[in-house]
């Protein structure tokens, strides 16, 4: 009798290691102090910062180093204003297609389809309605612009996706797509 | 008698014209539109901004025109101008048209002069028709059939409960057992039968021990074997491999990047260019989900494999960005989704995603496996230094189209007299680039 105690005792013991290791948790660590880092990591809690959150926004009327200020209003007028008179600062030697297409292919593709004919695969599965091929609206370099940056109606911006050249490199792919739909 | 065919034609003729104008007449008023051509219109120019039974940008459009018939006594007239130019119609001081307008913040609705009557019509059939019913929801008429039930999977459940039975069933049978051994021998004692006692032979086990070598051997090999399963124990330990925890919200990459074919760079969109690879802010699910409130009822389906409720999910998604949905404004009450970190190297190691994924152009599928076909990311590679060092020590580096590596490569493939250069021979496999 005593010997199948002990049995049960060492398998009850045993069961009870084997489920611990579940997937759901962390495994152990040697020696987590050198595990664990001192200085914050990206999206850490922390209540050293407002929100318990290491992640902030910018402060206000700051810039960061390498943006620049667009100051264009999200209005009607200011998407009229940027269709008259925002014109791209890259020079016909500065347009990269490939990095366009890339660019493109990874953020508006899936909506806009890669050729920009408004048949991505989201609107092939009909996810999202209502993308516009590029040949039926009336477009200029600066409303490409602006509608990235703040987005339009139901479309997001894309402003968070890409620095201010990439998105420039973007708005000269469009414009390609666009004048191939129209051939 | 001929005459009288003469005189009869003018009137027969304007007889003839009053039924034409008639018949014609009456099919412009009916307009007869079809519903099918009608869906392909209303997907590709109103889609964008109205859905047919929830607001969008604009108001919900299922039976419009019945709707305004009644409601503001508005015919198929206001309807055309108004789909045509709706500012032209709101600047000619038309009241209704100035009250909606006002009522959804001024938003400009496009101007569509290119659609015809005919197209007009088809769509406003479209928005009148029927909506089609539900994919049967085979849970509904049979609540007990198979995938059903409340949030947990069936499966596991049904399992466990005839494990238990099983259990149980064995339990019973050995105490059976027992008991019947126990009255038999009662018996036995109680006729006075001697019950045979075993052969007093030696046992086994002592024969066992009484030879030595057998005994060093067999100690040996469990030695051995324990070792092996220590230093087994021992190492895994600080490796996370399979690491899979429960998120906050149930997302699912098998959906996104799987089934739709998300870029995986669209949400993780500072891979390309930092250290970290990022999990996307809530405003990056938002360029979807403003429109995407509720999965398709196939998906929903779907998730009854997995056991959950993927609407309820979104709805947690709606919560924490704050986002009410019946007005389609944003509420600003926010609370962080608190993701749940999976893969994560300690302290004392650099990794760089920019270096790898856009310098050396390596999929993200190589590190982190298949995650577009998970339900649930768990960590795919072990992280450990053998693995980086290994990939290291096989992966050549990517010189094309890259300028800072021409001058280098040349004279490290001379050094090395060999071709292609490997990510190790490069300097990969220096401490000081992983650990500082
Ligand atoms: C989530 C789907 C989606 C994605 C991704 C998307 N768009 Fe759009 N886009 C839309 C929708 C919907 C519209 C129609 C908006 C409207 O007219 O109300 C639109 C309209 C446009 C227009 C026409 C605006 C006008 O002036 O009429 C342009 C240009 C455009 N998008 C560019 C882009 C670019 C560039 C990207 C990538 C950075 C992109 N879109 C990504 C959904 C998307
Ligand atoms: C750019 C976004 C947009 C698009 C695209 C759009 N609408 Fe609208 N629509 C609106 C808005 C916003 C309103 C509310 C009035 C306003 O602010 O102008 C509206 C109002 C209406 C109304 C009046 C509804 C009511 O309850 O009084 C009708 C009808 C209508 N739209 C039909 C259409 C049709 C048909 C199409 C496609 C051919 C379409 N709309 C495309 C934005 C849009
Ligand atoms: C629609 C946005 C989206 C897309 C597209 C997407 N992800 Fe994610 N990814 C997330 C979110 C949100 C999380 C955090 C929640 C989680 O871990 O499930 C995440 C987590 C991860 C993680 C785990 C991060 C950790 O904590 O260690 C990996 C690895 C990952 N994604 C890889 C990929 C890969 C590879 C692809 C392309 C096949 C991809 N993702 C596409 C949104 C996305
Ligand atoms: C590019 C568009 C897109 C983006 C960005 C996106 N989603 Fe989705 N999401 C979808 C589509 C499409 C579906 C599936 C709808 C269907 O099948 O009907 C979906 C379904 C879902 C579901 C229900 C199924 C599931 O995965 O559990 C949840 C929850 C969800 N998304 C959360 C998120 C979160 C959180 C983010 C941000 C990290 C996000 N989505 C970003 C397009 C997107
Ligand atoms: C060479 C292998 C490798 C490749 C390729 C790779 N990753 Fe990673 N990934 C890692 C390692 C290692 C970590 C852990 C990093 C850490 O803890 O500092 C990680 C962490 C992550 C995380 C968690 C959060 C973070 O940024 O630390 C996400 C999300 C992620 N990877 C997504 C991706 C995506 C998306 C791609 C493709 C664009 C990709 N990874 C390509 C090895 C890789
Ligand atoms: C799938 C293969 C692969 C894996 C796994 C991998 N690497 Fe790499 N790594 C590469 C390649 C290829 C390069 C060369 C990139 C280039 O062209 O500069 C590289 C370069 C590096 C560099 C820069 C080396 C230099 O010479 O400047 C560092 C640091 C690095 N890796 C760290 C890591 C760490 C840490 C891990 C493990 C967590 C890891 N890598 C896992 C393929 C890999
Ligand atoms: C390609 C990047 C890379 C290089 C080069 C590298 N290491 Fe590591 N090393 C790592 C990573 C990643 C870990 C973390 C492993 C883990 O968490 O299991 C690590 C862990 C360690 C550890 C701790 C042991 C452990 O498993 O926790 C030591 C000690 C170490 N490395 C020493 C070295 C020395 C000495 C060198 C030079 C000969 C070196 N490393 C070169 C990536 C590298």
């Amino acid at each position: 009798m005593k010997t199948t105690l002990k049995i049960t005792v060492v398998l009850v013991m045993l069961f009870t290691i084997v489920s611990c290791n579940k997937k759901t948790r962390r495994n152990y660590q040697y020696m987590p102090n050198m595990y664990q880092p001192v200085g914050y990591e990206p999206y850490q809690e922390s209540d050293a910062f407002k929100g318990d959150m290491e992640a902030q926004l910018p402060v206000d009327g700051t810039i960061p180093r390498g943006y620049s200020l667009y100051e264009i209003e999200d209005t009607t007028e200011g998407y009229e204003e940027a269709k008259a008179g925002l014109e791209s600062p890259l020079d016909s030697s500065a347009v990269d297609y490939a990095r366009g297409k890339e660019l493109y292919d990874i953020y508006c593709g899936i909506c806009h389809g890669n050729k920009g004919d408004g048949q991505g695969t989201l609107m092939k599965r009909e996810k999202i309605l209502g993308v516009p091929s590029y040949d039926t609206r009336e477009l200029t370099a600066g409303s490409i612009y602006h509608v990235i940056y703040y987005g339009l109606n139901s479309m997001g911006s894309y402003a968070n996706f890409m620095s201010e050249e990439e998105r420039w490199q973007v708005v000269a792919y469009v414009e390609k797509l666009k004048a191939d739909l129209e051939k | 008698m001929k005459h009288v065919i003469y005189r009869n034609l003018t009137s027969n003729i304007l007889r003839l014209g009053f039924i034409l104008l008639l018949t014609f007449s009456t099919t412009v008023l009916a307009q007869e539109g079809d519903p099918a051509k009608g869906k392909t219109l209303f997907n590709t120019n109103c889609a964008a901004c109205h859905k047919l039974d929830k607001k969008m940008t604009g108001p919900a459009l299922r039976n419009v025109e019945a709707r305004l018939a009644e409601d503001e006594g508005l015919d198929r007239e206001w309807l055309n101008k108004w789909i045509r130019n709706s500012s032209a119609l709101i600047k000619s001081g038309d009241t209704y048209a100035n009250k909606i307008w006002n009522e959804y913040n001024q938003t400009a609705m496009n101007a569509f002069p290119q659609l015809s009557d005919q197209d007009i019509s088809d769509i406003l059939a479209y928005t009148a028709a029927t909506p089609p019913p539900p994919p049967e929801d085979p849970c509904i008429a049979n609540p007990n059939g198979p995938n059903c039930g409340g949030g947990e999977p069936v499966d596991t459940l049904s399992n466990s409960i005839i494990l238990g039975a099983l259990a149980l069933l064995f339990g019973l049978l050995a105490m059976a057992l027992v008991l019947v051994n126990r009255t038999l021998k009662r018996f036995a004692d109680a006729k006075g039968i001697a019950v045979a006692e075993s052969d007093k032979g030696t046992p086994i086990w002592k024969a066992f021990i009484q030879n030595q070598f057998l005994v060093l051997v067999t100690s040996i090999a469990l030695l051995l074997a324990s070792g092996y399963f220590v230093y087994g124990y021992f190492m895994q330990v600080g490796v996370d491999q399979g690491y899979e925890p429960v998120q906050p919200i149930h997302y699912s990459h098998r959906i996104h990047a799987g089934d739709n074919k998300i870029d995986c760079k669209y949400c993780h969109s500072s891979a390309r260019v930092s250290k970290t690879s990022g999990i996307p802010s809530l405003n990056v699910c938002m360029n979807c989900h403003k429109s995407i409130g509720e999965v398709a009822a196939e998906t929903q389906l779907e998730g009854q494999e997995y056991g959950v409720d993927y609407n309820a999910e979104i709805q947690k998604l709606y919560k924490a960005v704050g986002w009410d949905e019946t007005n389609q404004k944003y509420t600003g009450e926010t609370s962080p989704v608190k993701w749940i970190r999976i893969h994560n190297l300690p302290d004392f190691a650099y990794f760089n995603h920019s270096q790898h994924v856009s310098v050396a152009g390596i999929e993200c599928q190589t590190c982190h496996g298949p995650v577009e076909e998970m339900e649930i990311v768990s960590q795919y590679a072990p992280l450990t230094m053998g693995w980086c060092i290994n990939c290291h020590r096989e992966t050549n580096v990517k010189i094309k189209d890259n300028a800072y590596y021409t001058k280098i490569h040349e004279q490290l493939s001379k050094k090395y007299g060999v071709e292609q250069l490997t990510a190790a021979q490069m300097g990969g496999l220096e401490c000081g680039k992983c650990h500082y």
